[in-house]
């Protein structure tokens, strides 16, 4: 069985307003310091694989036709035992 | 004329679209399931507002791979009126018939009220018979209304006359003020290339009689009712 971590993030070009309400609720708790906060979402799958190979190319297709949308989002993945 | 309003498990403005089509339009509409993919016999698909799927992983993203969608890409693509309203417009994105997609809204707050907006093109089939430049009031309701498109793609939408409604106030000026959800270039609504394809955020069904605080919506309803009438 593999472990799959799926991060997806808005694209540096999108304005990210979460990010921005976050950035300003951490600066008015005195947290200073912070550039830039983004945030997304972790998608966490559990595959019946022992491949690696194989559950990278699965792991692709479904970012690509489902999990993000490419006009304002990235993603990356990272795969475990 | 026939219409066919789709429902989708978690769609909400499906019973009022189909209501103006039936009873203020007065033109034949039914329902259409989510899972049918006959589609047959109609002349205009309504995508209507609401959560479809419960709009999880990203509005409108779920909806784009029922079987209804599949036939109503093929039917779009042979020039079929369709038009989506609010989550309708953002299944239009996800599934690519229109250009685009939605961010939340830049104050991150759900928008439920009254939106001024400027006709920008009104030689479409679901804005033939407003003015050009007339100002329409109708009700936003969203969380995710934030047009988004890349610099190129907002460049083909403006020479292509793509924009065809704008958020405005009630003089119609268009400016940052005007703008409730952040869209880019005050984008309320645009068609595809070919115009057969409307998307907008605002709710024509739901100002569409005198009695809602405005009728303005229902020049959408009756300009895709003139133009049936003449092809």
């Amino acid at each position: 069985m593999l472990k799959v971590e799926i991060y997806i993030t808005l694209k540096k070009t999108v304005v990210d307003p979460q990010g921005l309400v976050i950035k300003h609720a951490l600066e008015s708790l005195g947290f200073a310091n912070i550039e830039q906060v983004r945030c997304g979402k972790i998608i966490i799958l559990h595959l019946s694989l022992r491949s690696k190979v194989k559950a990278v190319q699965q792991v692709e297709r479904m970012c690509k036709r489902l999990l993000a949308n490419p006009i304002i989002e990235n993603y990356r993945f990272k795969i475990k035992k | 004329m026939r219409f066919g309003v789709v429902v989708f498990p978690g769609s909400n403005c499906d019973q009022d679209c189909f209501w103006v089509v039936n009873r203020v339009l007065k033109q034949s509409v039914r329902y259409i399931w989510h899972q049918e993919a006959d589609i047959r016999g109609l002349d205009c698909i309504i995508i209507p507002g609401g959560f479809s799927y419960g709009d999880y992983l990203r509005p409108g993203a779920i909806a784009r791979f029922s079987r209804v969608m599949k036939s109503i890409v093929k039917f779009a693509k042979r020039g079929g009126l369709v038009i989506g309203i609010c989550n309708g417009f953002q299944i239009l994105l996800e599934v690519d018939l229109l250009p685009g997609a939605m961010l939340p809204n830049k104050n991150l707050h759900f928008i439920c009220r009254d939106t001024y907006l400027r006709v920008e093109n009104n030689q479409t089939p679901f804005t033939h018979l407003s003015s050009a430049g007339q100002i329409l009031k109708m009700p936003i309701a969203h969380h995710e209304g934030n047009f988004y498109i890349t610099i190129d793609g907002l460049k083909r939408l403006q020479d292509n006359r793509q924009i065809v409604l704008r958020y405005c106030d009630a003089y119609g000026k268009v400016d940052s003020e005007a703008n409730p959800n952040g869209a880019i270039d005050n984008i309320a609504g645009i068609v595809s290339e070919k115009g057969n394809i409307f998307g907008l955020m605002p709710h024509p069904e739901r100002s569409s009689e005198d009695i809602l605080g405005s009728d303005d919506g229902l020049l959408i309803f009756q300009s895709i009712k003139q133009w049936a009438k003449t092809r």
